[in-house]
């Protein structure tokens, strides 16, 4: 892996276990220009030793977390077509911080075509930093979505790409640039060659919100889908003669060596524990775990806004007001990936890489995101035994410290 | 020779450990005065290189000023291969302990010019000040470092094609595929760990005995290297139980007396607290 800038300062952190290959592994971690260092190397090839050491407490070092899920956050709602949307981001990439997020998709739900095109060139790819988490790019949460399936999602504002495919969904969006991960229903008309372009692309379909059957999401698949959006949730439940698209996790059906990925809301509300549980046991290492937060996180209780809606929150739920219809969750990354621990008795390890590695392997980063491997970016965060974020560093930078860790 | 025989592995890794700190600290090292260490690898040193690593962390020793020569290394092996003895001196080692890189010496068995790389190595122990210690281990055929049977018993560091009992031997480490194993090796000569001023062998497993035994009862051979060291005025043998099963129990019974018998001189047993 790439040794990082030659001059810059090495950093050691030790007394620490670190996740790496899959196993939490008494190692020190070593950091130099942004980069994971391979200290083997340095040893033997540069005859060097460690500037600084810090001390982690006997603490996990995880790979930071990567939202590819987010509606928005703290008041501030990606979907909406602000004069400033770039400090909107801002603030949230800022915010999850402390939640563990080191990376983030931005995700806009159904809105109309004036919306896209105001909003989706204001959200650049940027990286992350003393300001915030990382930009990965957007992911785009319909118009291209079922009308019985659209949950929150306002139904004036729902497309078809039937008539032209791939240039109507263009139309809509206005521009791919800063995309990175689209969620259509595959049911739709014309929908495979819209899947086919995207891909060829470089961008992540993913299906949701969609009343598809197995057989036509596996057909999906090969088209190139490779996500599910907030699996069970907004899809057919699974019936024992047609799974739906919750079936993707066994079908024996799919291109050899492709893995399905599938995002879980892991915040005790979206999925009873026992449906977590099965579909961790049948596929886990497809699992990843996403917040689907709304603005409302970070703020309490009352009333807010979501995408062209109002939302209603109580505790740890949110509702479209006036309705028993789920909004969106309003639980933190690293309250998901306690939950998730909590509920389907894994690993450690796997948790962490349910939100970690999973996601970069979905996004084809894991070279350089959600891994602690030799030449990875050093986007990591320090946690206790139970998972609480304790620190977050992104390019090897302390950018955020909990209270109690304050010196 | 001492010929120190201990109950089991742990017990011989700790007695060796022990005395390695005991010898670095005594020696006072210094900026001007480095402990110049010769190091060996394998499944033998391990329990001592664990223990070593213990001290430091205890604060009772440090190898600040030590320099290390490790005794072979493979040849053709990438420096990151994990069986190669770069690997193993770092993950077994280095990177526990405070010795700065620059103090470390290992050969390179992916040198352009690999006799020139071995005379490099002479050189450098010549300009440290020669070995202090050496720590070795003992092969199954009593090679000691990569001296094969039928070593010049006044050999120097080169390159040694390795015997059919070192590769079957190592094979374990390489998936237990044969022609996975490297054929070759740079080594350390006999005469080179000879040149140290103390040397220190550990052997310990059953399958070990019968090369201790030809090392230290029969003659000095070059089929069995390690019996060069009979012409060492400062050699020491850790071994365990096991490793003396094909002694004679004379000899054992000469070197393991029991703590209430008085001799002149030293008194070796397991009680004997170094």
């Amino acid at each position: 892996g790439g040794q990082g800038a030659v001059g810059a300062r090495v950093l050691q952190f030790t007394n620490c276990r670190i996740l790496r290959g899959g196993k939490l592994l008494r190692e020190d971690l070593w950091v130099r220009g942004g980069r994971i260092l391979d200290p083997e190397k340095l040893f033997f090839e540069e005859r060097r030793v460690a500037d600084e050491r810090r001390d982690c407490g006997g603490r996990i070092l995880a790979p930071g977390f990567i939202d590819v899920q987010i509606n928005g956050g703290f008041g501030v709602d990606f979907s909406q077509a602000t004069e400033d949307v770039g400090s909107g981001v801002a603030l949230v990439a800022r915010r999850i911080l402390s939640h563990g997020v080191t990376s983030f998709c931005p995700t806009l739900v159904t809105s109309p075509p004036e919306v896209y095109h105001k909003v989706v060139p204001q959200i650049p790819v940027k990286s992350g930093g003393p300001h915030g988490a990382g930009v990965l790019g957007l992911h785009l949460e319909g118009p291209f979505i079922s009308r019985e399936k659209r949950g929150a999602h306002p139904e004036a504002h729902l497309r078809s790409f039937e008539a032209n495919a791939f240039q109507d969904l263009l139309a809509t969006y206005g521009t791919l640039d800063n995309v990175r991960i689209v969620t259509l229903a595959p049911e739709l008309g014309r929908s495979h060659e819209v899947i086919r372009e995207l891909t060829a692309r470089g961008i992540c379909v993913s299906l949701g919100h969609s009343v598809a059957d197995l057989r036509a999401a596996e057909d999906a698949v090969w088209s190139g889908a490779a996500f599910i959006t907030h699996l069970f949730n907004a899809m057919l439940p699974f019936h024992h003669r047609d799974p739906g698209i919750v079936g993707l996790l066994t079908s024996d059906r799919l291109p050899v060596g492709r893995c399905i990925f599938y995002g879980m809301i892991a915040d005790g509300t979206h999925t009873n524990p026992a449906a977590l549980r099965i579909a961790h046991r049948a596929h886990p290492q497809g699992l990843v775990l996403v917040t689907d937060a709304i603005p409302a996180l970070g703020l309490g209780n009352g009333r807010h806004t979501l995408g062209q809606q109002e939302v209603e929150v109580d505790g740890l739920t949110a509702y479209v007001a006036g309705t028993k219809t789920l909004s969106g969750s309003i639980a933190p990354m690293d309250v998901c990936v306690r939950h998730f621990l909590q509920a389907t008795g894994c690993s450690v390890e796997l948790a962490l890489e349910a939100a970690s590695l999973h996601p970069a392997q979905l996004l084809g980063l894991e070279k350089s995101k959600g891994t602690l491997d030799f030449g990875a970016d050093a986007d990591f965060v320090v946690l206790d035994d139970s998972l609480h974020v304790q620190a977050t560093y992104i390019s090897g930078e302390l950018v955020w410290q909990a209270e109690a860790a304050r010196q | 020779m001492k010929l120190i025989i201990l109950d089991h592995y742990s017990q011989a890794s700790e007695w060796a450990a022990k005395y390695i700190r005991n010898r670095i600290i005594q020696f006072n090292p210094g900026p001007e005065k480095y402990f110049t260490l010769g190091l060996p690898t394998g499944s033998t040193p391990l329990g001592c290189y664990k223990k070593l690593i213990e001290y430091y962390k205890n604060g009772d020793l440090s190898f600040k000023y030590v320099k290390t020569f490790n005794m072979d290394e493979y040849v053709g092996l990438p420096r990151d291969h994990p069986e190669s003895y770069h690997s193993f001196m770092w993950n077994n080692f280095f990177k526990h302990i405070d010795i700065h890189p620059e103090n470390t010496h290992i050969l390179d068995g992916n040198a352009v010019d690999l006799q020139a790389e071995c005379d490099a190595f002479e050189e450098k122990i010549k300009a440290a000040g020669g070995i202090e210690l050496f720590v070795g281990g003992i092969g199954p055929d009593g090679h000691i470092a990569f001296n094969e049977p039928g070593s010049s018993l006044v050999s120097r560091t080169r390159v040694k094609t390795l015997a059919m009992d070192t590769i079957l031997a190592n094979a374990r480490f390489f998936d237990g595929e044969l022609t996975k194993v490297p054929t070759m090796a740079l080594t350390v000569g006999v005469g080179t760990v000879m040149d140290a001023r103390e040397v220190m062998i550990l052997i310990t497993g059953a399958h070990k005995a019968f090369a201790l035994y030809k090392a230290i009862e029969e003659g000095v051979n070059h089929m069995w290297t390690v019996s060069a060291f009979q012409q060492h005025p400062r050699t020491v043998f850790v071994c365990d139980e096991d490793a003396t099963l094909e002694l004679k129990v004379k000899t054992v019974k000469y070197f393991k007396v029991p703590p209430q018998v008085n001799r002149k001189g030293y008194i070796y047993s397991t009680s004997f607290g170094i």
